[in-house]
């Protein structure tokens, strides 16, 4: 019996196919953002409303990873935005591999800024590179405040929050105050948008933030 | 433990490959296999005995389930029947205004010594394969 030096890195696989994805994006001047959030936190209606907000400036695609249906695609399709659907047929997460053969079939050359819905899921995903600039994570204030102590690990790995629904703060017991002050804990260079989807809070400040990564 | 046959029955058949239905522990555990396979066959080993991984609390959220999983996707090679070994890394943050090093032990990571919120993550992201046990 004898013991053998591993050190191999678990997500190697998957680090290695982002990393040639992220290669493909850059030469064709596309900023990648993942978006990762929980069911129902508002990712499709968000970025349907941020791309509306881009229009003229910022040429944007997405693609949209849920574990089957394309009822979201047809939603961006309708904007008039290229989409490309993922299924990932119950995975609980985009894989770097599932976003190549989106990236493959994507009008990259037409687009500056390519937004990325991961399935939604707080967990799973942070664990898979997909080959993207930045990380957005959303959360909703029917979701509660006490998010980021349940689920630290999407906190401390996203470059930027959306607080969405927060048309809804005037009806529901949330204290923005404590969950930035928690949300810039574990990751002090955060930056944190409340926005509504619904009556256009905050959409603008989003979409300028967005725009300037995709310059 | 249900035996791959028993999940054949209920229709839950696991292949391997790009596409398939996956929890990430899955997924994650289909990489597991990989790298214990290739370095245990580089090795011209026999049989993989124990793997020992290393896994940070803030890198996944990772349970028992991946022995199961493990168990299933190496069937038939040389890294079957092997016994994970976990060795979990807690999150270790450092004050970014006063040195202050320390294991949070809560999702707060303000400076319990400065008060201020400048947390860098110094251990907790660690997620690899550090060694395996083999018969040579």
């Amino acid at each position: 019996m004898s013991r053998i030096p591993v050190v191999e890195r678990i997500m190697k696989a998957n680090d290695d196919v982002a990393a040639s994805n992220r290669q493909l994006l850059d030469e064709h001047g596309v900023h990648a953002v993942n978006i990762i959030a929980a069911p129902g936190a508002g990712k499709t209606s968000l970025i349907l409303a941020v791309s509306v907000a881009l229009a003229g400036r910022v040429r944007v695609g997405v693609i949209e990873g849920d574990l089957a249906s394309d009822v979201d695609a047809q939603k961006v399709r309708a904007a008039g935005l290229p989409v490309y659907q993922i299924n990932t047929g119950g995975g609980c997460h985009l894989d770097a591999r599932q976003v190549r053969v989106a990236l493959d079939q994507m009008p990259l050359d037409e687009i500056d800024l390519l937004l990325i819905e991961n399935v939604g899921n707080l967990v799973c995903p942070v664990n898979f590179v997909l080959g993207e600039h930045t990380r957005l994570g959303i959360s909703s204030v029917p979701e509660g405040d006490d998010k980021p102590h349940k689920y630290p690990t999407i906190f401390a790995n996203v470059d930027a929050l959306a607080l969405n629904k927060a048309d809804l703060l005037a009806f529901m017991p949330f204290d923005v105050a404590e969950f930035e002050r928690l949300v810039r804990s574990l990751n002090p260079e955060i930056a944190v948008f409340q926005v509504s989807s619904t009556v256009g809070t905050g959409i603008d400040a989003l979409a300028d933030w967005l725009a300037g990564l995709a310059a | 433990m249900i035996s791959t046959r028993q999940l054949a029955t209920f229709g839950l058949i696991l292949t391997r490959g790009y596409n398939r239905p996956a929890m990430h522990e899955y997924a994650v555990t289909e990489n597991v296999v990989d790298i214990v396979c290739r370095h245990a066959v580089k090795a011209g080993a026999r049989r993989v005995r124990r793997v020992h991984l290393v896994v940070g609390e803030l890198s996944s959220i990772i349970d028992d389930s991946v022995q199961f999983y493990y168990d299933l996707i190496s069937e038939g090679t040389v890294a079957q029947a092997a016994e994970l070994v976990f060795r979990r890394v807690a999150v270790e943050v450092e004050c970014g205004a006063c040195g202050y090093v320390w294991q949070p032990a809560d999702a707060d990571w303000t400076c319990p010594q400065c008060g201020q919120a400048q947390a860098r993550v110094r251990a907790g992201r660690e997620f690899y394969v550090e060694s395996i046990e083999v018969e040579d």
